[in-house]
């Protein structure tokens, strides 16, 4: 059966609960995306990092962010621990440099940002539908329509976006873009990785990347772990990152599934229509068997009769 | 009011005084006191007293938050996007108003008419419960004048919470419509009713189909977290049906403790009819509830079997998943089991209020407790507590103008009986 005609066949059989109906039917051929052909992304090669933090500094400026707290040559920042864990991504910073000492090893520096997933959690979970993943890879958020509800926090595998809860008219999320609107639309490089001084990131083609990544695995295997994380993780991400120890030391979540996280939705969605269609005659049917022919035993004064044709 | 009553003063409670006029809607309102009586009996009331005093503290943060956003009342935690508001007054308020489509059912689908005394109530618990809910969901919302964006503004069709949004709407309609006999009997529109109560079926049913799916759609919100809710809490095949199923014990024994309430402190408004079933229908009830609780703790077990999760059994989290089980569950069974057995209303209400307790446990483990169990445990901000606790607060106070005017518990005389 084909799509079209499996859609349409729905929306006929379902007029009445149609917006409800519908919803469902429509996620479940989204199923299998592998991302836009031509989407970009960012490989990160931790090997190369020093945590120099002039990528935040870049993110500030070109995001127009507030100044932080600490300037950005203040590297005192690597040892703040809040809640028992390092730095995360906030209102006033899309991206954060974390420094993390496995044993036996020098420190290493990984840079955190919105990952671009393929198919974003966030976007999937957002029930007015604020993000968007666009061809050239990023993934936006339209601020404009925005409820407030927080449920792409929920839903977030990086847990990346943050809130501005400080503000108390317009509270919007607040992440990386991948600088959607002031650079990557007209194909040019993210301002983080156009400031780093170490070639750390290489911008291009989420393909061609995983293949570059791949090379220098195979040139250098002493040197790095055999994983790109974030070609496979929830469905697969934008942004890929090359480390010389594992991904867990350098606090990489490395529990999460390859799947996208909307897989693990979709037992519930299938059911929704199911439900919508089968309920009314077996609902309205042990109401008939249940009552039919039956004295209804009440001082109540209504009928049943002709009734039952919802 | 029991005083009064004592005085051979008698609420209001049909449509004509004894000398043949109608009564007017203030007589109405005041219960057919007069004023001066209306407020002393207020002011008698020690438990008015309490909700003063929470109103009092409580309101002021409400406004507070509302000028000053959400940061001021919450720790504005990105990892713990949704505290208390969400946790507490979506999450459980929704089961524990589930009873207004199980008695629906009872009554109006299986023609159990023998339920028909507690059926208002159980309607109006679902009501007021989704309302009270919504109400939490406009305080937790950054921007909560835009609720109605995912209706008629910009559709994520796709979303679970796009399901949720539209079904405790249009649910939250049905359950107004369900009410609205019992409204229009008391202002004396007869024709709203009749109309009303000859659809009765249709919105049984669509109350039927709402609830299925969107007391499973809460669980399946969670769905959306794998590796943040903890694994024992976490079922992507079966949370929906765990938070479905449990959500029908949540809602009969919320509506046995309800009535328990009612009996205990507002028996002047129950009429003879309510009073002389009520103790066989709380024993039918928890039979009920029961049965539901007893299917939900072997799917319960299917889902760690399913995924092999015995294993986290035996951590301190295993301990806690216990605990939760043997206290909200096995030792709620057992409690309305032996109630059931014996026919004791004393132990099938207790047991009844193990199992709400049990239904706040798992919620509130899902959604906060065990909800991101790698990172820090948040611990709500005290301004969040209170908030949370001045809408139960006007919960609670709503209710109980409703029950103490509206025909719920006792049953309107009209014009051919009085």
């Amino acid at each position: 059966m084909s799509k079209i005609t499996r859609r349409k066949f729905l929306a006929g059989s379902m007029a009445g609960g149609a917006a409800i109906a519908m919803a469902p039917t429509k996620k479940a051929f989204g199923a299998n995306l592998e991302g836009f052909p031509d989407g970009m992304g960012v490989l990160v090669d931790m090997t190369r990092c020093v945590g120099c933090r002039s990528c935040e500094a870049a993110c500030n400026k070109e995001q127009n962010l507030p100044e932080p707290n600490k300037s950005f040559d203040d590297f005192s920042v690597f040892d703040e621990i809040k809640h028992g864990e390092k730095r995360r991504p906030t209102e006033k910073a899309y991206t954060v440099v974390n420094r993390y000492e496995p044993e036996g090893s020098e420190p290493v520096y990984r840079k955190i940002q919105c990952n671009h997933c393929n198919e974003p959690a966030c976007l999937t979970s957002c029930f007015v539908n604020a993000y968007t993943k666009t061809p050239e890879g990023a993934v936006i958020y339209n601020d404009k329509v925005c409820v407030g509800c927080r449920n792409c926090m929920i839903a977030c595998p990086f847990s990346i976006p943050a809130y501005s809860y400080s503000s108390a008219i317009n509270p919007i999320i607040k992440k990386c873009i991948f600088c959607y609107d002031t650079r990557l639309k007209n194909g040019q490089t993210p301002a983080c990785v156009e400031a780093c001084p170490q070639q750390v990131m290489v911008f291009g083609k989420r393909k061609e990347l995983i293949k570059i990544a791949h090379d220098r695995i195979r040139r250098s295997p002493g040197k790095y772990v055999d994983q790109v994380y974030g070609e496979k993780e929830v469905g697969g991400t934008g942004w890929l990152y090359l480390s010389g120890v594992p991904f867990q030391q350098a606090g990489f979540n490395v529990s999460l599934p390859s799947e996208p996280i909307i897989n693990n939705v979709k037992d519930f969605l299938a059911i929704v229509p199911m439900v919508l269609a089968i309920w009314p005659a077996l609902f309205t049917g042990f109401h008939l068997l249940a009552t039919k022919g039956k004295s209804h035993g009440h001082g109540d004064d209504h009928s049943h009769d002709g009734q039952e044709e919802h | 009011m029991k005083k009064l009553a004592a005085n051979g003063i008698k609420p209001h409670d049909a449509e004509m005084r004894a000398d043949g006029q109608k009564f007017s809607l203030m007589e109405k309102l005041l219960l057919g006191l007069t004023l001066d009586q209306y407020v002393q009996q207020v002011i008698r009331n020690k438990f008015n007293w309490i909700l003063a005093l929470i109103f009092a503290v409580g309101i002021p943060l409400i406004i507070y938050r509302f000028i000053f956003g959400l940061g001021v009342v919450t720790h504005s935690s990105y990892d713990y996007p949704w505290g208390l508001f969400l946790g507490f007054g979506l999450f459980c308020m929704v089961p524990l108003s589930a009873s207004g489509f199980m008695l629906g059912t009872t009554v109006e689908i299986f023609g159990r008419h023998d339920f028909e005394p507690i059926e208002r109530l159980a309607l109006l618990n679902g009501l007021l419960g989704y309302f009270f809910a919504v109400v939490y969901l406009l305080v937790d919302l950054g921007q909560p004048w835009r609720l109605a964006y995912p209706m008629v503004y910009s559709f994520g069709p796709a979303a679970v919470l796009f399901l949720v949004g539209w079904h405790v709407a249009t649910y939250l309609s049905v359950q107004v419509a369900e009410v609205s006999t019992a409204f229009f009997e008391w202002i004396g529109f007869r024709r709203g009713y009749e109309f009303i109560r000859k659809g009765t079926i249709g919105l049984t049913v669509s109350g039927i189909i709402l609830s299925t799916l969107h007391q499973g759609a809460l669980g399946a919100l969670f769905v959306y977290a794998p590796g943040k809710v903890h694994p024992l809490w976490y079922s992507a095949p079966f949370q929906w049906i765990h938070f479905f199923v449990s959500s029908i014990p949540a809602g009969l024994c919320m509506v046995i403790c309800v009535s328990t309430v009612v009996i205990y402190t507002m028996k002047w408004r129950c009429d003879q009819r309510f009073i002389d079933s009520l103790d066989r229908i709380t024993i039918s009830l928890a039979k009920g509830a029961s049965m539901g609780l007893f299917t939900y703790l072997v799917i319960k077990f299917l889902a760690v079997a399913h995924d092999n999760e015995w294993a986290y059994l035996a951590t301190g989290w295993g301990a806690w998943w216990l605990f939760e089980i043997f206290f909200g569950v096995i030792l709620a069974l057992l409690v309305l089991g032996v109630g059931i057995h014996h026919k004791s209303v004393a132990l099938c209400r207790l047991g009844a209020l193990i199992t709400v307790l049990g239904i706040l446990l798992n919620r509130l483990n899902t959604a906060l407790i065990a909800f991101n169990w790698n990172l820090y445990p948040e611990i709500p901000h005290i301004f969040e507590v209170i908030i949370s606790i001045t809408i139960f607060a006007i919960y609670i106070a709503t209710y109980r103008f409703i029950l103490n005017r509206l025909p719920i518990l006792y049953q309107f005389k009209n014009r051919a009986e009085a």
